[in-house]
C-alpha cells in the first residue's frame, strides 16, 4: 500500500512436468509464495503467459479458474485453514459439496479418505479437538479428495514439531509416488532438499534449478 | 454448488452460531408478531364496531331535525335547536313511501318510574310498535304496543327495569306509574346489554302519544326508517328529503343519515387506523433487517479465511454470495414464521381475554408481514454477501 511499487516476480521461466516432486526454497520475500499463488490460480501474473496441462489460464474468467482450483488443484496451507465448526469429515468434504457431487458418493468418498488418512475414528471431531498433526491429515485429505493433477504445499509442516512434520511429508510424497504432480513451498533447507527438483529463489527471481538424478 | 447443498451448508452455519441466529430470528418473530397481533386487534376493533352498528338495524335511515346549513352548526341538531320541527304528519307521509318497509317516530325524556313501592328515575322511549323490528329489539315476555294502539296506556320495560321492580313476579300484567300516569306492562325486552353506548335494559318503552303529552311536545326527536331493501336506501333517502321539503314550505331543514353511510364511514377510519398501527409495527422490522445486516457484516469479517479457503479451495464468488444470502435467507423465514405463530398465539390470547372482540389478523396482514420480514432480511444480508463475495482470496487467507 507504500507509494513504492514492490515487483515480487521477475523474469520468471519455469516449466514444472506432471508427476513432479519440486521444492521452492528461499527467504522471506523471495517470492515463493507469490509464484505458488499464481501457479495455484489464486494470483495474476501482471504480464506473462501461465500454462496448465498445456493449457493457457491466466486470462479465465474467475468461474473457469475457480474450477480448475477445484478439479486440478489442492492446497496445503502451513495454518491447515480448516473451517472451526465443522467436523474432520465436513472438512474434507468441502471440494466434493462445492463441485456438486451427490451427497451418496461424498459420503463414500469422503469415508475413503478417512480410511487412507487414518482418521476414521476422528470423524466427528472439530479441528479444536484434533492434534496439528491430524489437523494437517485432514487438510490433505480435503486437498486429495478431488483427486488433482497438482498439490501445492505452503511450507506444509511449518507449525509441527520435527516427528509429525516428517510423517506429513511422507504422506504428501506417498501422493507423489502415486503420480500427483508435487510442488512444496518452504524455507527448511532439509525439507526442501527431500525433491527430486529444487528451486531456489531471491528477490524475485530464480536463483537455482537443480535436480537430482534419481528423481 | 447446488442449491441443496448451499441451503444445507448456510443451515449447518446458522444452527452452529445458535445465540446469534436465535436473535436475529427472536427480532424478526417480534416484527412479524407486532404486525399480526396489531392488525388483529385494530381488524377486531373494526368488526366488532361494524357488528354493533349493524345490529342496531338493516337498511336503517335516521331522519333528525335540522340542517348543519340551516342551523348553523350539526350540534343545533344533535341538541334540537332547529328552526322546525319534525312531526308525526311528517313521520306518517314519509310512511306512505314506496321505498320504506316501516318507521317509528320516536321521542325521548325521563320521567320517574314507580311501582312495588319502588322508585327510579328511567329514560322513557315514545315510539310505535315498529320500534321492535326495525331497531332488532326482542321480547323476552308479553306483547310490544299492539299495532294501532299508540293510544292504550302500555308500557314495555327494559330487562333491568323489569327485574328491579318485579323480583319475583311476573311483570307483564303488572300495573305501573310513569309520571303522573298509570300505564299497564305490556312486555318486557330481552336483555341486550349496550350497544353503541346505548343500554336498552334500563328504558322503558310507552305509546309516541302519551310521550308526547308527557313531555308536553309534538315534536319529534327522530324518525327511524327501514328501506325496503339495500338498493331502496339512496332512493329512500332523496325521497324522504324531497316530501319533508314539500312539507316543510320548500325549506331543506332536514337530515336524513344512513346506516350505511356511517358504516362505511366507521370501515374507512377503522382501516386507515389498523393500517397506520401495521406500518408502525412494520418499523420493526426494517430494525429486525438492519440488524441482520449488522450481524452480517460482522461474520463476513469473522469468517474472512475461511471465505479465503473456499475460494482457494474452488468456491466461486457466486457461490459465496449465495451461502451469505442463504444464511439470510433461513434466519428471516425462520423468524417469520415464528412470528407468525407468535402473532397467531397472541390474537388468540386477546380473544379469549376480550370475547366480545374478534381479533383475528386479516390474511392480508400476515403475508404482507412475512413478505416485508424476508424482504427486509435478504435486502439487508445483500451488501454483507456482496463484500464476502468480491474478497480477495490471497488476502482473505492470510488474514488471521
Amino acid at each position: 500500500m507504500g507509494d513504492q511499487a514492490v515487483c515480487a516476480l521477475n523474469n520468471i521461466n519455469l516449466h514444472i512436468a506432471s508427476g513432479e516432486y519440486v521444492s521452492i526454497m528461499g527467504p522471506s520475500g523471495s517470492g515463493k509464495s507469490t509464484l505458488l499463488n499464481i501457479i495455484g490460480l489464486l494470483d495474476k501474473p501482471n504480464s506473462g503467459r501461465y500454462e496448465l496441462d498445456e493449457k493457457l489460464v491466466t486470462n479465465l474468467s474467475e468461474t473457469e479458474q475457480a474450477k480448475i482450483r477445484r478439479e486440478k488443484i489442492g492446497f496445503v496451507f502451513q495454518s491447515f485453514h480448516l473451517v472451526p465448526r465443522l467436523t474432520a469429515a465436513e472438512n474434507i468434504e468441502l471440494p466434493l459439496i462445492l463441485s456438486g457431487v451427490p451427497p451418496e458418493q461424498r459420503q463414500i468418498r469422503v469415508n475413503e479418505a478417512l480410511q487412507a488418512f487414518e482418521l476414521k475414528q476422528r470423524a466427528l471431531h472439530r479441528p479444536a479437538e484434533l492434534s496439528g498433526g491430524q489437523r494437517q491429515r485432514v487438510a490433505i485429505a480435503r486437498a486429495t479428495i478431488m483427486q488433482p493433477s497438482v498439490i501445492l504445499a505452503d511450507e506444509p509442516t511449518g507449525n509441527l514439531d520435527h516427528q509429525i512434520g516428517a510423517e506429513v511429508m511422507s504422506l504428501l510424497e506417498d501422493l507423489h509416488h502415486r503420480g500427483t504432480t508435487l510442488i512444496v513451498v518452504t524455507h527448511d533447507r532439509e525439507l526442501g532438499g527431500r525433491a527430486h527438483r529444487q528451486i531456489g529463489m531471491r528477490d524475485g527471481g530464480i536463483l537455482m534449478d537443480q535436480s537430482d538424478d534419481t528423481g | 454448488m447446488t442449491l441443496v447443498d448451499t441451503l444445507r451448508t448456510s443451515f449447518k452455519t446458522v444452527m452452529s452460531y445458535h445465540i446469534r441466529s436465535l436473535l436475529i430470528i427472536l427480532a424478526m418473530a417480534l416484527g412479524v408478531g407486532a404486525v399480526i397481533v396489531l392488525t388483529a386487534l385494530g381488524d377486531g376493533a373494526r368488526n366488532y364496531i361494524i357488528n354493533q352498528f349493524s345490529s342496531i338495524g338493516t337498511h336503517l335511515l335516521v331522519v333528525l331535525p335540522g340542517r348543519a346549513e340551516t342551523s348553523g352548526s350539526f350540534l343545533g341538531a344533535v341538541l334540537g335547536q332547529t328552526p322546525r320541527d319534525l312531526t308525526l304528519k311528517d313521520a306518517q307521509l314519509l310512511g306512505r313511501l314506496p321505498q320504506i318497509r316501516r318507521y317509528a317516530p320516536l321521542n325521548v325524556g325521563a320521567a320517574e318510574l314507580s311501582a312495588a313501592n319502588r322508585l327510579r328515575e328511567v329514560t322513557v322511549l315514545g315510539s310505535t310498535a315498529n320500534l321492535i323490528p326495525i331497531r332488532h329489539m326482542k321480547l323476552a315476555q308479553g306483547n310490544f304496543l299492539m299495532h294501532g294502539t299508540e293510544r292504550n296506556a302500555q308500557i314495555v320495560l327494559g330487562a333491568k327495569i323489569a327485574r328491579e321492580f318485579f323480583p319475583r313476579s311476573q311483570a307483564v300484567g303488572q300495573r305501573v306509574r310513569l309520571g303522573d300516569s298509570r300505564f299497564l306492562v305490556s312486555g318486557v325486552l330481552a336483555s341486550q346489554g349496550e350497544t353503541m353506548g346505548f343500554n336498552t335494559d334500563e328504558i322503558v318503552i310507552i305509546p309516541i302519544d302519551y310521550a308526547q303529552t308527557m313531555f308536553n311536545t309534538t315534536s319529534l326527536f327522530r324518525i327511524l326508517i327501514e328501506a325496503k331493501s339495500h338498493s331502496d336506501i339512496e332512493p329512500a333517502k332523496q325521497a324522504i328529503l324531497a316530501v319533508l321539503r314539500q312539507s316543510h314550505d320548500g325549506e331543506d331543514d332536514t337530515t336524513v343519515i344512513t346506516q350505511d353511510a356511517i358504516l362505511n364511514t366507521f370501515d374507512r377510519i377503522l382501516h386507515a387506523l389498523t393500517l397506520a398501527v401495521a406500518g408502525i409495527a412494520a418499523i420493526s422490522l426494517i430494525v429486525a433487517g438492519i440488524l441482520v445486516m449488522n450481524v452480517m457484516l460482522v461474520a463476513v469479517t469473522q469468517r474472512t479465511a475461511e471465505i479465503g479457503l473456499l475460494k482457494a479451495i474452488g468456491a466461486t464468488s457466486t457461490d459465496i454470495r449465495r451461502l451469505f444470502l442463504a444464511e439470510a435467507v433461513w434466519l428471516s423465514v425462520v423468524g417469520a414464521v415464528l412470528g407468525l405463530l407468535l402473532g397467531q398465539l397472541g390474537s388468540l390470547l386477546i380473544r379469549l381475554a376480550y370475547p366480545q372482540l374478534p381479533a383475528w389478523a386479516p390474511s392480508w396482514a400476515s403475508i404482507a408481514a412475512i413478505t416485508v420480514a424476508l424482504l427486509a432480511g435478504i435486502l439487508a444480508s445483500m451488501l454483507p454477501a456482496s463484500k464476502a463475495a468480491r474478497m480477495d482470496a490471497i488476502n482473505a487467507l492470510n488474514k488471521k
